[in-house]
């Protein structure tokens, strides 16, 4: 059985150490399962100022897919997965982390949604090569 | 020739020089980074300008391409009358809308989509929403099967029933049947939640992978490593809030629904990998 659900416990899991508890992992060199809990339902008390304008804007009541998105771990650093680049984005070093899942989870949707806005997206450059209209 | 054209425009742009092979694409948030909430490459819409599309004498085609013109004049809310069931239509929309279609879809409707808000008044045919990304779907009446394929995110309810295959291959988001659910529902999920308030039909969540499917009706029987799994105070809180968005309640309350999640036995990892390692050596 593999997974993170008794590993999730130690919010600082990830970061604290590599990660590798069985033998398998071990001989790999390399985590098995998510880094993160993706079942966790977010906490609405912890929403942030910027993720309500833009559930307002988008006409929403909730954070509608933002609810899948969670702050994960790569190689020892905090990171977001970013399914429109397909890959983790890292989370800069210089950001405190909050002490609990749930707040970290606002600050990498927070995170997530300016990065896809902004032009620095991988996403613009298939844009603008690829669009047919 | 027009192929040629787009991949030399790729080239120019260097797309193809990247290094591909790799863990990680080595990029980072900018902590000042500005506070776009929209695509740059949206259309800026205003909710409260509204027009009226009657496609009886359009084909699907003319429809999605309509729909397109009047966002690009800046329609937030868009009312399709008479979509007479056709097939792919409002395909593809990436972008905030409020769109209404008087009516029933046929296949593939509202799929790959990215951020609106449809409600439908009819019923929808196979697929409804397949592959959605963000927004919200309404479908007032019944749907058909594999409702929400591969669905990535946001959420996406049926009033009355559905067939089967149900999120097959969900990838995220709330898939919502006010009524009942047909057989592998919720096959091959591997995120996200799906809500059944009325009977779940056979192999519910076979093979599943992860996600959580939670049921307020019967289940006529439970698919491979789909197992029982603990109610707790989030999941009763997040449950009535989300229904309650939608009009909707658990018919003897949210605490009594039935949680489904994967058992895990099919995280078979540690076991496949060596013996093909040795295969290959």
């Amino acid at each position: 059985m593999t997974g993170t659900t008794d590993k999730t416990a130690d919010v600082d899991y990830f970061l604290t150490s590599d990660g590798l508890d069985t033998s398998r992992e071990k001989e790999i060199g390399q985590h098995i399962g998510y880094r993160y809990d993706v079942n966790l339902l977010p906490d609405y008390d912890r929403l942030t100022p910027f993720l309500k304008t833009y559930i307002e804007l988008m006409g929403w009541d909730d954070l509608n897919w933002l609810e899948d998105v969670h702050m994960g771990y790569e190689e020892g650093h905090a990171a977001v997965f970013d399914r429109n680049a397909n890959g983790w984005i890292r989370v800069p070093e210089s950001l405190d982390l909050p002490d609990n899942q749930q707040d970290r989870d606002m600050i990498a949707r927070e995170l997530l949604i300016k990065f896809q806005m902004s032009n620095r997206h991988p996403m613009r450059d298939l844009y603008r090569a690829y669009r047919k209209f | 020739m027009a192929e040629l054209n787009e991949t030399a425009r790729s080239h120019d742009m260097g797309l193809h020089t990247e290094q591909l092979t790799g863990r990680t694409q080595q990029r980072f948030f900018d902590v000042s980074e500005e506070g776009n909430h929209l695509y740059p490459e949206a259309f800026d819409v205003d909710y409260n300008k509204r027009a009226v599309i009657d496609a009886i004498d359009m084909d699907a085609r003319d429809v999605n391409r309509k729909i397109r013109d009047l966002m690009a004049e800046g329609y937030g809310s868009i009312v399709v009358r008479n979509p007479q069931a056709r097939h792919s239509l409002a395909v593809g929309i990436l972008q905030r809308l409020n769109l209404t279609f008087e009516g029933s879809l046929g296949y593939f409707g509202v799929g790959l989509i990215d951020g609106p808000n449809v409600r439908v008044t009819g019923r929808v045919g196979w697929s409804c929403a397949e592959n959605m990304m963000a927004g919200t779907v309404i479908v007032e009446k019944n749907a058909g099967s594999t409702f929400g394929a591969a669905m990535r995110g946001g959420d996406l309810v049926c009033m009355g029933d559905v067939g089967s295959r149900t999120g097959i291959d969900q990838k995220g988001g709330t898939i919502i049947v006010g009524g009942r659910t047909g057989a592998f529902s919720a096959f091959m999920m591997q995120r996200g939640r799906m809500i059944v308030l009325g009977d779940a039909g056979k192999n519910l969540g076979d093979s599943m992978y992860d996600g959580t499917i939670f049921v307020g009706g019967s289940i006529e029987s439970l698919g491979v490593d789909a197992v029982p799994g603990e109610m707790s105070d989030l999941d009763c809180a997040w449950l009535e809030r989300k229904l309650g968005m939608y009009g909707l309640r658990a018919p003897d309350g949210v605490a009594n629904m039935t949680k489904i999640v994967a058992g895990k036995q099919l995280w078979n990892y540690d076991n496949l990998e060596p013996s093909e390692k040795k295969i290959v050596l």
